[in-house]
């Protein structure tokens, strides 16, 4: 390309960050110090095309050491990669993690959201000077919760949960947030062997092969390469197993119909973009079961014939990248990963990719844009991703949790999975239970169990805590009332009821919380998250959050009926005509709490 | 019964599907919107150009699909035999209303064809939502995943000030309604030049420069293809800008010829726009198998040496 760098040069600590990515610049290639000899040659073009996939991680790489992207920073980048310097601007200013201002070292990300919020959390005009408002950081079941990122040379992150406003504040004054909860403190039921998916939360070390192994690890792998890809997807469709990230859409179906495209070159992506509100299960399993995922994912690959596999992990679970980077590393180290596995002849990889602050790239084609170096913004469909996904190859797209249903299917047959559940909701669920509850934190139960057992399973209501609503699904999913205590968590039961489980969000709330509260922040959330693509969602969003600025004054009057109204039009719009599913359900929530809460009709 | 025709090389099909009742043949690879328009069907469209990959963004032309959840765009859905199309119904109008109603409360159409037209045919009302709010200058600033809580007195729009850096075309975001044609046009699709993008997110979302900088620190190569492809008028030359800024711009009265750009040996075509018997500014046609609406910076913009008066 011919690239129009404008005089601003990136500082020596800038290039080091790039290079140590991207290795040095050779003399002869853009970007490269210029000799005596080859000062006329500044090779791009040809030879640096295909880079572009490189270009989140050197984003990373230059944020995580010098704190954010100058345009030096990115006129550096820019050679390197061969990409116009607007495009890199376009692509950082996607992502909420990077900035292109000059900012503090140290980044103090306070979550508002709702969980937080709901416990006594900070909003975001009380925030503390010197921190900043983050949308849900998945850490519900010890809110509110802090996460801290300090730049440097060597990129440190803290997580402290729950936190006080004076242990925010002496955060930002620099001090250090302790050693973080240990990871079985956030599954109640661990350790207990006879759970299926968190049967190793709190008995197996999440940072040894050797005791993964020893407790049942690639027991799955090894039985799946002798039964056969075409048999492995048998069983899994066999088991029933639907999506767990929200869609529910069957796995079985979804890996058949990726091997059987007639295109070789296939891709893998694991989507751990927890990012829905109120959700921590995938965080949950890759922090305490990482090589249980690495293995599932093998497995997915074979039956599936991928070549490569990503993991697109949000950027704000530091503990969950570090136990997974071992994973992955401690795999290959053991041929469980690379050249001919197992020595079975099937080869396959994993590359972990860090978001950077992005709800949408939870969307799956989002993540396509997001990996191939492009804004996180969601494709139009059809092609569907099983015939053209990512780098334009059929690509199988599974959440965590899904994938980590593989195992037991593999290891005790799809037949004896579908036992479990009921008609329409095969096998073992996680949910996330946090707010006013006694013991919050991930739950494994069979299919079937009803809201009320959940609650109780966590211990039930907090002493003199009455129940006021609970939110199943995260923000795009839905509120129910005390009246839907009995409500089976089930598929099938919940679309009866005209709710969802999405991902397995539910959020209890007391008669302390504030449901306009909740839901001006669900509207704030959404607003903030759009990627601005179309219009139903970039305009649609803003216009919701201003009619229910407005019913907050007019409560009770007369004047509401006409923002009701506003706001039943704008969803239909939304979900009638957005792109993706962050506009389809981006008026789910708040329509459940105007029609079954009744909020703002009294 | 299918039939084929031919095309050059490829053998298209043609299929058979439904639109509003009545049983219709499109070509294999065409869109429902070719389709619609075949048929008599007039759809809205705003972010859709003819010579740029519909982005599907802007979401009027919606029509509904048999079988499909949602709604589809007409302008990018590739017909297939057996569809059963629904172009005017309650939904579809619904869609397409709440669309110009959003679009009307964020952005300035005043200079977007047909718009008047359609609001008044779908009943669109883009004042329901308040008294649009002018403040907004530091759009370019915008804090990814941030923003000010509303208080709903008023409705926000995209306005920010007239961008006036250059001599030869001006940029007016309050009129963008972030159709991505001008960042296509700028970019892969024709002209590989990359001087704009789409940064920031959501609401936020604005065409820029890198870091916001001046078009003349931009990459930019002045080629005006972003101009042509413009649907709103928020990209105009500036003889254009000024004339309407002192209200002599006269439309009607303008007169256009063809004729070949005389600066090189390519051939472009060049559509001359003269009013006052003053060239008041240069398109080509979309349509042209040389140019497809594009030129360079001499054959956009390389006319004043035409209209040097002996006397001036």
């Amino acid at each position: 390309m011919d690239l129009k760098i404008a005089s601003a040069v990136a500082t020596a600590e800038e290039r080091n960050a790039v290079d140590s990515l991207l290795g040095l610049a050779p003399e002869t290639s853009q970007g490269g110090e210029r000799n005596v000899i080859g000062h006329r040659v500044a090779r791009g073009g040809e030879s640096l095309r295909g880079l572009r996939h490189l270009l989140l991680p050197t984003l990373h790489a230059v944020n995580d050491r010098i704190g954010w992207l100058s345009r030096g920073a990115i006129n550096y980048i820019s050679q390197r990669l061969d990409i116009a310097p607007a495009d890199i601007y376009g692509v950082a200013t996607f992502y909420a993690l990077f900035t292109t201002n000059e900012r503090p070292a140290r980044q103090v990300h306070v979550c508002v959201d709702l969980a937080c919020r709901a416990m006594s959390g900070c909003k975001e005009d009380s925030i503390p000077n010197g921190a900043v408002a983050s949308p849900c950081l998945g850490v519900c079941e010890r809110a509110p919760a802090v996460l801290v990122i300090e730049t440097g040379s060597t990129l440190r992150y803290e997580v402290l949960a729950p936190a006080t406003t004076t242990e925010i504040n002496d955060l930002v004054a620099g001090k250090s947030a302790g050693v973080e909860q240990e990871i079985s403190a956030a599954v109640p039921q661990a350790p207990d062997a006879s759970l299926v998916l968190l049967s190793r939360i709190g008995r197996v070390d999440p940072l040894s092969i050797d005791d993964y192994i020893a407790s049942n690890g690639y027991v799955a792998l090894r039985r799946a390469i002798a039964i056969g890809a075409e048999q492995v997807i048998t069983e899994v469709t066999a088991s029933g197993l639907v999506g767990r990230g929200g869609a529910a859409f069957p796995t079985g179906r979804k890996w058949s119909a990726v091997a059987g495209q007639p295109v070789k070159t296939r891709y893998l992506i694991c989507n751990a973009d927890e990012s829905e509100p109120g959700t921590f299960k995938d965080r949950v399993l890759m922090e305490g079961d990482p090589f249980a995922l690495v293995e599932a994912m093998t497995i997915a690959a074979f039956a599936t014939g991928c070549q490569h596999g990503w993991i697109y992990l949000r950027g704000e679970y530091p503990r969950a990248l570090k136990n997974l980077t071992n994973a992955v590393e401690s795999a290959r180290s053991r041929s469980m990963l690379g050249e001919n596995i197992l020595g079975s002849g099937f080869s396959f990889d994993i590359t972990i990719f860090r978001g950077a602050g992005a709800y949408i790239c939870g969307e799956e084609t989002a993540i396509f844009n997001s990996i191939e170096g492009y804004r996180g913004e969601p494709r139009n469909k059809p092609p569907f991703p099983v015939e053209v996904g990512l780098f334009g190859k059929p690509t199988v797209v599974n959440n965590v949790e899904t994938l980590l249903n593989v195992l037991p299917i593999i290891n005790d047959t799809g037949e004896k999975y579908a036992t479990w559940g009921t008609t329409g909701s095969k096998g073992k669920k996680l949910f996330c239970v946090s707010g006013a509850v006694n013991k919050p934190g991930v739950y494994e139960v069979t299919f079937g169990a009803t809201l009320r057992e959940l609650i109780n399973l966590a211990g039930g209501l907090k002493t003199g805590s009455q129940l006021q609503a609970v939110l199943l699904g995260g923000a795009a999913g839905g509120f129910v009332g005390p009246q839907d205590l009995d409500l089976e968590l089930t598929l099938e039961a919940a679309r009866a009821a005209g709710t969802t489980l999405g991902s397995g969000v539910i959020l209890v709330l007391d008669q302390s919380v504030d449901m306009v509260d909740q839901l001006q922040r669900i509207a704030a959330f959404f607003r903030d998250e759009s990627c601005g693509q179309c219009v139903p969602c970039r305009v649609g969003t803003v216009r919701q959050q201003e009619a229910l600025a407005r019913l907050v004054k007019s409560s009770g009057t007369g004047n509401s009926a006409v923002d009701l109204q506003l706001l039943r039009d704008l969803g239909q719009v939304m979900r009638d005509a957005s792109i993706c599913g962050l506009g389809q359900t981006a008026h789910n929530a708040i329509d459940s709490a105007l029609t079954r809460l009744k909020v703002f009709s009294a | 019964m299918s039939t084929q025709v031919t095309t050059g090389l490829q053998v298209r099909r043609s299929v058979e599907l439904t639109i509003d009742g009545e049983k219709v043949t499109a070509l294999e690879g065409s869109t429902l919107l070719d389709a619609c328009r075949a048929s008599g069907k007039e759809i809205p469209t705003l972010c859709y150009g003819d010579t740029i990959t519909p982005k599907n963004a802007c979401r009027v032309c919606m029509v509904e699909l048999e079988g499909s959840r949602t709604l589809v765009p007409s302008c990018s859905r590739k017909v297939e035999a057996g569809m059963i199309v629904k172009t005017n119904n309650e939904r579809t109008s619904h869609s397409r209303k709440l669309v110009l109603e959003l679009l009307g409360s964020s952005v300035d159409l005043s200079l977007t064809k047909n718009v008047a037209r359609w609001n008044e045919g779908y009943g669109a009302q883009p004042t329901r939502f308040g008294a649009p709010s002018y403040h907004h200058s530091d759009r370019d600033e915008a804090i990814t995943g941030h923003h000010h809580q509303p208080d709903g007195s008023t409705a926000e729009t995209v306005h920010q000030d007239v961008k006036v850096d250059n001599t030869l075309y001006v940029r007016d975001y309050s009129k963008c309604i972030l159709c991505y044609q001008c960042v296509d046009a700028c970019g892969e699709q024709w002209q590989n030049t990359f001087a704009i993008t789409t940064a920031g997110r959501g609401f936020d979302a604005r065409i820029s420069t890198e870091f916001a900088v001046d078009l003349t620190d931009s990459a930019c190569v002045y080629c005006g293809n972003c101009i042509q492809v413009c649907p709103t008028g928020a990209l105009m030359f500036t003889s254009e800008y000024e004339m309407r800024q002192d209200g002599t711009w006269n439309e009607p009265e303008q007169t256009q010829t063809d004729t070949i750009c005389p600066y090189c040996g390519v051939g472009c075509a060049l559509t001359l726009h003269v009013q006052d018997n003053t060239i008041v500014k240069v398109t080509s046609p979309s349509d042209h198998s040389v140019t497809h609406g594009n030129l360079c910076i001499k054959g956009r913009f390389g006319f004043q040496h035409v209209q040097n008066r002996a006397s001036d």
